[in-house]
């Protein structure tokens, strides 16, 4: 079972985005925390995209594919953007008491992607930035 | 995402309602940065109608966690959805932050 999205590069469309994946998986029959996980790794990792990656600029666009074949999910993220954004795939979880100490909003996306999902891997394909997520759903 | 202001003598409570992401969270922070926040001795986050939290409204919270503590006001969160926990729980901010099951628990916290 598969399905694909197109976004722009607006933080307003991370809602559809998760509606989109909740949609996917809950046809799927998957249990709401699991579902909420997945959710959360792609909405984090499409925000990244949004954000850093493309300075939400709006005439730039992101493709979102779900891949759903037996337990095994896949995930792929194309940023049609200008620019690369490779990001570190495994990130450790930062010290939130230092973050509590200095005020610090950010920085823990990609700590939470990386626990939530089996495998995460950011690459280049045809000068685009591709990240790639995997998760065998229990 | 709506967040809507409860007084209640010391204790202010902040109701959210919806789902706190990198488009809604300046909504709670606008909320958390109001300089009259300090004068309550708690401020209570009902999360019973808060569906989902991503790592930009965990980053609202602890970006205003040190200012409220240096004022000794006391941050506590209640009545969250397991799934909104369980985002808690993975970076281990259950452990820095206050969460309890109910308002009567939060209020005594």
């Amino acid at each position: 079972m598969q399905n694909r999205l197109r976004i722009n590069c607006s933080r307003e469309n991370l809602q559809q985005v998760r509606d989109f994946v909740r949609g996917f998986l809950l046809t799927a029959q998957r249990s709401e925390m699991v579902v909420n996980q997945v959710v959360l790794a792609v909405d984090e990792v499409i925000a990244n995209f949004i954000i850093h990656a493309n300075g939400e600029d709006q005439s730039q666009f992101l493709d979102l594919l779900l891949v759903l074949t037996g337990q095994q999910l896949d995930i792929e993220i194309e940023d049609h953007g200008r620019n690369l954004f490779l990001p570190v795939g495994q990130a450790p979880i930062p010290d939130l008491r230092l973050y509590i100490q200095q005020g610090r909003k950010g920085g823990m996306g990609m700590a939470l992607v990386s626990r939530i999902m089996d495998r995460v891997e950011f690459f280049e394909r045809d000068a685009h930035t591709v990240c790639r997520l995997s998760k065998l759903l229990a | 995402m709506k967040v809507t202001a409860q007084p209640t003598g010391p204790v202010q409570v902040l109701l959210l309602d919806g789902e706190l992401d990198a488009s809604s969270a300046v909504v709670l922070d606008t909320e958390l940065s109001k300089p009259e926040l300090l004068k309550f001795q708690k401020v209570l986050i009902d999360c019973q109608r808060l569906s989902y939290i991503s790592s930009a409204g965990l980053g609202v919270f602890i970006s205003h966690l040190q200012r409220l503590q240096d004022a000794d006001v006391k941050l506590v969160f209640y009545n969250m959805q397991e799934k909104v926990f369980n985002v808690f729980e993975i970076l281990g901010l259950d452990s820095l932050m206050t969460i309890v099951p109910s308002q009567a628990e939060a209020l005594s916290a």
